[in-house]
């Protein structure tokens, strides 16, 4: 019993680690992420490759890897590649980085861990809450990360927002209203942001859901190791106490 | 005589075969009344193992270079078949060999396991944890992601406050003025040969040390005091092989089911194994808001930004590098800090309890401190812990001198 009250103290103490991890001055919404959903990656691959692989790259993903989403190499071709490459390259952004830096200041980055570094929910809230803002260079501002380099690329999928202030109790509270209609209602952006994200997450590692399943496997091995070592360390100790 | 007989006799007369598996594994005689805090060490050298062989699989698909480096851990993680697995196995258990260290010195502290005549046990297991320190941190850097480079780039300048050499000796260590591609092939050649031939020679000694010596136990009994003198074996001794091999098992099956978890089902661990900042590849012009190293460094690191003031003509900066060294290093002074007429915990009196209590406090306390940003209250908070942390060594020599003992026993409890 003592021994086991010291091994939850231990899992205790690591437990902090994960819960003061993320901090953010606005808050985010969850991103309906499921990457097991192959028909949301998809669509999410596909969406990424028109939208945001002229700009940033994914430098460290190869286009066959999609095979892992349920894609041939022959909807690889058709559907993913654009610029002549061979279904075994790198995917590689159409704009030179010395360009990149001329329009926008900044060298778009490479997206194919993105995910990891920024996480799901911050991509989600951010692809949403771009708005009209004339005091900056490209016309855009957003709420999640102000004064991004990055113009509303997908405005016309989801309309121009505009940024409301109001003064309450609490502070200032922003939020944002949708001024002009794209060609999306607001519940298909939504979605539409929510499996390019998804795909997004997908990206930052490939491998995660093979990860997981044959770590079901390797932790249901282990229990039976720990049931047939455990016997044999009280056959052996049995002359001892 | 048997085939398997007259091969083993064939070694003996050629090498100590059978008097070193004697000496070390079947007629080595280990304390019966081993807890749970003595798992530690068979784990340490589980996790040195795994460190090894999953390294050696890293190096062939890393490039250590610095405009290649970020690149080639993500082909590892995507392209090389179960590179993703073999990345992580070494990832988390860098992290886990840490955990496990820490109890282990843990223990030796509880059970005063550093007092004679184990000290030099006690110092070559300090050496390790120093070299251990190293190869942690010139493994960090090793993805070159903003982490990597910025957490790097706070060690080193710590070597720049060092008077009149400092900058000499920080630009003799990276081989150029600011750290660049340099300084990440020699730290590579450091990680991947340098370190660990030392820390598996230091290993080897430090077992070589104990099995001299004989292990300390949760009473802090010296069972070689007490032979049975017939067989002239330690009546509370029992061979480690079987008995220990077998016990050693179930505690290597349960971390295995600990580190499996993390590994298939949480190896960010919540940002404190991988640390989310160092998927951005290291940017040279770019200073990260925040940087914090890898948790198993926090305490130090709170150390050192905990002194904000100059004082005695030394500069905050420097004092801060003093405090940080000086608290691992004076963890090495543990044998001859301790007064007390036990060894053991378990008949020590309520300021050796009290005092340890409070150190394990501030332990945590000044490692969570160090993963935060500082404020005027984290700081003061930094700066209050750090006193106690020293206080625990540097009254040791006082507090378990006076404290009331229990009388230690003449043999092991059951």
């Amino acid at each position: 019993m003592k021994k086991l009250t010291i091994v939850i103290f231990i899992l205790c103490c690591m437990i902090p680690f994960s819960v003061f991890a993320a901090e953010s001055g606005v808050m985010l919404d969850k991103a309906p992420i499921d990457t097991t959903d192959n028909a949301s990656l998809q669509r999410g691959a596909e969406s990424f490759v028109s939208y945001c692989l002229t700009c940033h790259g994914a430098s460290y993903m190869r286009y066959n890897r999609h095979r892992d989403i349920g894609f041939s190499n022959e909807q690889i071709l058709n559907k993913l590649v654009y610029t002549g490459q061979k279904v075994g390259d790198l995917m590689q952004s159409a704009m030179r980085k010395k360009e990149g830096e001329e329009w926008f200041g900044v060298v778009p980055p490479d997206l194919s861990v993105i995910a990891r570094s920024r996480g799901a929910d911050w991509l989600y809230s951010y692809l949403r809450a771009f708005y009209r803002d004339d005091s900056t260079v490209t016309g855009w501002n957003n709420l999640v990360f102000d004064r991004a380099a990055m113009p509303h690329v997908l405005y016309q999928l989801q309309g121009e927002q505009r940024l409301t202030i109001k003064s309450g109790d609490k502070g200032e509270q922003k939020s944002l209203l949708l001024d002009k209609t794209g060609n999306m209602t607001v519940a298909e952006y939504d979605k539409f942001v929510g499996d390019l994200v998804n795909y997004l997450v997908y990206l930052g590692e490939p491998h995660a859901n093979n990860r997981k399943s044959i770590g079901l496997m390797v932790i249901a091995f282990l229990i039976g190791m720990l049931i047939l070592s455990y016997a044999l360390k009280r056959e052996y100790w049995k002359d001892i106490h | 005589m048997s085939k398997q007989n007259s091969m083993i006799e064939w070694i003996d007369k050629r090498f100590p075969l059978t008097s070193n598996w004697k000496a070390h594994l079947s007629e080595y005689y280990a304390p019966k009344n081993f807890n749970f805090w003595y798992y530690f060490g068979s784990l340490a050298l589980l996790v040195l193992v795994n460190q090894l062989i999953t390294g050696i699989f890293l190096t062939m698909n890393y490039k250590p270079d610095a405009s290649m480096a970020f690149a080639s851990v993500e082909y590892i993680m995507r392209d090389v078949d179960y590179g993703w697995l073999i990345r992580y196995m070494h990832s988390t258990g860098a992290s886990m060999f840490f955990v496990v260290v820490y109890l282990h010195m843990f223990r030796g502290m509880m059970y005063g396991s550093y007092r004679k005549p184990r000290e030099l046990l006690w110092l070559v297991g300090m050496a390790i944890f120093f070299v251990l320190m190293s190869l942690a941190f010139t493994g960090y850097i090793l993805p070159w992601g903003q982490m990597s480079y910025w957490g790097a780039q706070v060690i080193v300048s710590m070597f720049g406050a060092i008077p009149v050499v400092g900058e000499t000796l920080q630009q003799w260590l990276l081989g150029d003025f600011t750290l660049s591609d340099a300084a990440l092939n020699r730290f590579f050649a450091y990680h991947v040969v340098t370190l660990p031939v030392i820390l598996v020679t230091l290993v080897f000694v430090h077992v070589l040390a104990l099995h001299e010596v004989g292990s300390n136990n949760p009473d802090g009994v010296e069972i070689k005091a007490n032979k049975n003198p017939k067989t002239n074996i330690p009546v509370d001794g029992i061979p480690f092989h079987p008995y220990y091999t077998v016990k050693d098992i179930v505690g290597v099956v349960v971390f295995l089911i600990v580190f499996c978890g993390i590994i298939f089902f949480a190896p960010e661990m919540g940002g404190y194994f991988l640390e989310y900042n160092n998927f951005i590849p290291a940017n040279t012009l770019q200073t990260p808001d925040h940087i914090a190293p890898v948790w198993y460094f926090t305490p130090y690191y709170s150390m050192l930004r905990a002194v904000t003031v100059n004082f005695l003509w030394v500069d905050a900066k420097l004092w801060g590098v003093i405090l940080m060294a000086g608290s691992v290093v004076i963890f090495c002074f543990l044998p001859w800090l301790d007064r007390s007429p036990v060894k053991s915990i378990r008949y020590k009196g309520p300021y050796f309890k009290i005092a340890l209590t409070l150190f394990v406090i501030s332990f945590f306390v000044l490692g969570w401190l160090g993963t935060k940003s500082p404020t005027p209250l984290y700081t003061l908070l930094a700066q209050i812990f750090t006193v106690i942390y020293f206080a625990f060594f540097i009254l040791m020599p006082w507090y378990s001198k006076i404290d009331k003992t229990k009388p230690e026993p003449k043999r092991v409890k059951e």
